[in-house]
Parts: C-alpha cells; sequence; structure tokens
C-alpha cells in the first residue's frame, strides 16, 4: 500500500513528461503487436473465410482444433518459436531469435487462430442472413464470403482490435523469443515484469498505466464500433 | 408408396388441355425430385412442369414444404439427383437469368438502395455503364427512386420488399420465385406488393409464389399446388382448384380449415 503511494506519483510523473526509455518501450510494443495483427489478419481473415464457406473432409476437425487455439497459452507459442529460431533449430541460420522481428513472427501465430475463429464465426452468422440471398444472384462461394465481410465490416474491425488487445497484453511469448533486451527487444510487459522483480516500481507502475490506457482506449473503440453498428459506413464500402 | 400412382404425377399432366392454348413452353421442370435436409426429407417424389407465362402458386401448411420447392426449383437447392431438374430454355429468350428470387426476409448489403441494385447488376454481368440507368430503371418501376440513396436496410417492411422485387426483376428472370411475399406487411403495402407483382406477371415474366393467403392465392394464380408434408398433393388450374375439381382428401380438408381466416 505504502509503496503505491510513494511510486504512483512518479509514475504518473514519467508519464506526462514522456520520458525517452518509457516512449520507446511503449512504441516497440505497439509496433511488434501491429504488425503482428497484421500478418495475422493477412492469414487467418482468409482462413476463417475458407472455412465458413467451403466444405472439405476433415473440416469440422480443423473448426474444432481453431476453437481450442482460441484458448492458446502465449508462453507455448513462444516455446514454440523459440524452438524453431534457436541456432539449432530448423531456423536457426537466420539468426532471428532476440529480435523484434522473432516477436512479430510469435504474436502473429498467437493471433492467427484467433481472428480466423472469430472471422469464421462472424461469417457463419451472416452467411445465415444473405448467404442464400447472394447465391441466388449468382455469387459463388467465395465471392459471397468477400461480400459478407464488407457487408459485417465493422464486425470484422472489432475482431482485429480484440487480436492487437490480446497481443500487446502477452507477456509470455514475447519475453521468451525477445529475450527482454534493453532497447532491442524490450516491450510494455516484460518491462513490468522485470521492473517489479528488480522492485523498481515507479517505471512498472507507469508502463501498466500506458497499457492499461492503451487497452482501454482498445475498448472505447469498440464499444463506439458496436454502438454504431446498425449503422452505415458508406465511406468504407 | 403403396403402389399407386404418386398423386404428383396426373395433375400435371392434365394440366395442358386444361390450360389450352393459354399454355406457354416449358421454362423449368421437376422429374419425380427429391431434397434431403440433412438426416429429414423436405421433398419427396415431386414432378411439375413450368410453362412460360403461367402464375403457380404453391399453398400448405407451414412445413409443407413450400420453401424448398421454391428453392428446389430455382437452384439454389440441389436435387437428389441432378436429373431430376431440369432448365429449358424457350425461344425467344428474354435475355436475363432463368430465375431470380425474393425471399421471405429480403436481405440487402449495408450500402444504399441504389448500391444494392447496382451489386446485383454486377453479379449478374452486366458492364458497368448500364448498372446506373438499369438500376434507376428498377427502382423506377416500384416507386423507389426517391429512397436511391437510403441504406436499403433503413427502408420500412413494406419498401424493402418492393426493393427486393426491384432487384429481382432487374435482372429481367425468366421465373420470378417469390417467397410469401407479403406475409409481414399491413394491408396498404400488401395491395402495393400484390399490384407490382401482377404488373411483373403481365410482362411475360413466369410465377412462382407461396402464401397462406388463399383469397391472394384465388387473385394471382393460374395454377395453384397443394403441398403437404414435403408432397405435390394436387396441382390444379385456379378456378378448379377453386371450384369442381375433384381433390384429394387432405387438400379439401385443407381449403376447409384454412377458408375462414382468408374469407
Amino acid at each position: 500500500m505504502n509503496s503505491i503511494a510513494q511510486s504512483l506519483p512518479i509514475a504518473w510523473s514519467l508519464v506526462t513528461a514522456g520520458d525517452p526509455q518509457l516512449v520507446a518501450v511503449v512504441l516497440l510494443s505497439l509496433r511488434v503487436s501491429a504488425l503482428a495483427c497484421v500478418f495475422g489478419a493477412l492469414l487467418g481473415v482468409a482462413a476463417g473465410a475458407a472455412l465458413a464457406v467451403l466444405r472439405f473432409p476433415g473440416q469440422r476437425g480443423v473448426v474444432a482444433l481453431l476453437n481450442t487455439l482460441l484458448a492458446l497459452p502465449s508462453v507455448v507459442v513462444g516455446l514454440t518459436v523459440y524452438l524453431l529460431l534457436s541456432r539449432s533449430g530448423p531456423l536457426g541460420e537466420f539468426g532471428l531469435l532476440f529480435t523484434p522481428t522473432a516477436m512479430v513472427v510469435a504474436q502473429s501465430l498467437l493471433v492467427m487462430p484467433l481472428i480466423a475463429a472469430l472471422t469464421r464465426r462472424l461469417l457463419v452468422s451472416a452467411l445465415e442472413q444473405g448467404g442464400e440471398q447472394l447465391h441466388s444472384l449468382g455469387a459463388g462461394p467465395l465471392l459471397r464470403a468477400g461480400l459478407l465481410l464488407a457487408h459485417e465490416r465493422l464486425g470484422l474491425v472489432t475482431v482485429l482490435l480484440t487480436a492487437f488487445g490480446r497481443a500487446v497484453s502477452e507477456v509470455g511469448a514475447v519475453m521468451i523469443v525477445g529475450g527482454n533486451i534493453e532497447g532491442v527487444t524490450r516491450v510494455m510487459t516484460t518491462t513490468i515484469a522485470l521492473e517489479t522483480s528488480k522492485g523498481d516500481l515507479p517505471l512498472a507502475l507507469a508502463l501498466g498505466l500506458v497499457l492499461l490506457g492503451v487497452v482501454g482506449a482498445l475498448h472505447a473503440l469498440l464499444a463506439l464500433l458496436q454502438a454504431r453498428r446498425g449503422q452505415p459506413v458508406e465511406a468504407l464500402a | 408408396m403403396n403402389g399407386a400412382s404418386p398423386p404428383t404425377a396426373a395433375p400435371d399432366r392434365m394440366a395442358p388441355e386444361t390450360l389450352g392454348a393459354a399454355l406457354g413452353p416449358p421454362v423449368l421442370s421437376l422429374h419425380a425430385a427429391g431434397v434431403s435436409l440433412g438426416a429429414t426429407t423436405a421433398l419427396t417424389e415431386v414432378t411439375l412442369t413450368l410453362h412460360r407465362g403461367e402464375r403457380l402458386v404453391l399453398v400448405g401448411s407451414n412445413g409443407a414444404g413450400k420453401t424448398t420447392l421454391l428453392r428446389l426449383l430455382h437452384g439454389v437447392l440441389r436435387p437428389r439427383a441432378a436429373a431430376q431438374r431440369q432448365v429449358h430454355r424457350p425461344q425467344p429468350a428474354r435475355g436475363g437469368v432463368v430465375g431470380a428470387m425474393v425471399f421471405q426476409r429480403p436481405f440487402f448489403l449495408r450500402l444504399s438502395v441504389r448500391r444494392n441494385l447496382r451489386l446485383a447488376l454486377w453479379l449478374h454481368g452486366v458492364p458497368r455503364a448500364g448498372r446506373e440507368a438499369q438500376a434507376r430503371l428498377a427502382l423506377q418501376r416500384v416507386g423507389l427512386e426517391a429512397l436511391a440513396e437510403r441504406p436499403a436496410h433503413t427502408l420500412s417492411a413494406g419498401q424493402q420488399q418492393r426493393l427486393a422485387l426491384a432487384r429481382a426483376w432487374a435482372l429481367r428472370p425468366e421465373v420470378l420465385f417469390l417467397d410469401e411475399p407479403t406475409a409481414s406487411l399491413d394491408p396498404a403495402a400488401k395491395r402495393e406488393v400484390e399490384a407490382l407483382i401482377d404488373g411483373i406477371a403481365r410482362e411475360g415474366v413466369t410465377l412462382v409464389m407461396s402464401t397462406h393467403n388463399l383469397g391472394q392465392a384465388k387473385r394471382l394464380a393460374s395454377r395453384v399446388a397443394h403441398l403437404e408434408g414435403g408432397r405435390l398433393l394436387a396441382l390444379e388450374p385456379v378456378d378448379r382448384f377453386f371450384g369442381a375439381a375433384p381433390l384429394p382428401a387432405p387438400t379439401r380438408l385443407f381449403l376447409k380449415g384454412e377458408l375462414p381466416w382468408t374469407a
């Protein structure tokens, strides 16, 4: 209790002063997680759409697996990517371990199943509403999926923001594959973990505040989008 | 299936003679067609030929298979064997799609009325240059040109139904399928939609429509089909169906049961 009372003012001054160390950590965090969401979305949206409209043997199994991966522990992803990228691993020759690239790879793998599973659910319910009408108008399965994704564009943005929230707040994967190297791979969550164990509470708390702010802003955006969901967004059409 | 001839085939063979010269060339036909949805059988042994310009109205209780038959005829649902559904292409062609369907609950993308129509025309392969004019024409046809820029899903139920009709009409279909097109409309909107359907049929479009309203069937139909339990029990010209034709017992019961509500 006492330490919070002492640390909080210092933490707040770090945030308001725009402490360079803090800013660097925050920017790296946002960059890594945003890139991971871009790559995760490229694969995840396509995979989710394909699973929603195509029928193939073993599809139920793939969907069940995907739904399981929704709860994928980030340390397991970290461990897997570590094994792949380490010197003796199959991709060791690229020397990616303990670089921001490795962190992007790990977080992409973390959010890809999440994006795929949520996109599939979004499309399955959209297809129930409008799939047959679009079929009737002459659209094939993939075109139907594309049109309904455009139809549910706000839902899709919600999925991507959810994925970003998951990526930016996870600590397991970036800790393992990034190594938490100061000035290179240190992000918000890993700094918080490290500074807390070191006893440097003001910096940890300052980062905690920023992280809370980022996640809070995301959710405010989500709520705003959901409130507007019934309304048209002609600009995106 | 007790060895007796199915009640489905006989009335259809009878129809050409009774309708006489009014009957056009065949446009679509089903031959002992069946449909399974999952484990359940939705349609059994339906034999039916649609002729150009006719107005076939499907009646029957909920779950009788009316919607399934519409979807099967339209082609969004496959019969058990591909040969059970046949598309004839009578000449002169109308220059559009074989079939267009107005679903019970119309679906539009979150776009303006005009863009929804242009999308349908694009899917149909109309070149860019022609889309705008054809969309405007279709909106004029149903009296919605003033609402062209409104988001489609903000229209009232009656307006949405008219927009769905405009979208189907814009594709210049040989056959127009309508699934209870006036089911959830108020009396005024019902009359508007009915008048539009009647007008479209007068342009030579073949009509297949389901309804729970026997009065509407009398007003719009040239032939009436009664479905029950996924079987086609009766198929008669409208004056015979509501008149002197010898109908199977379930159909007589259905007409007796329905009439008090629709009179």
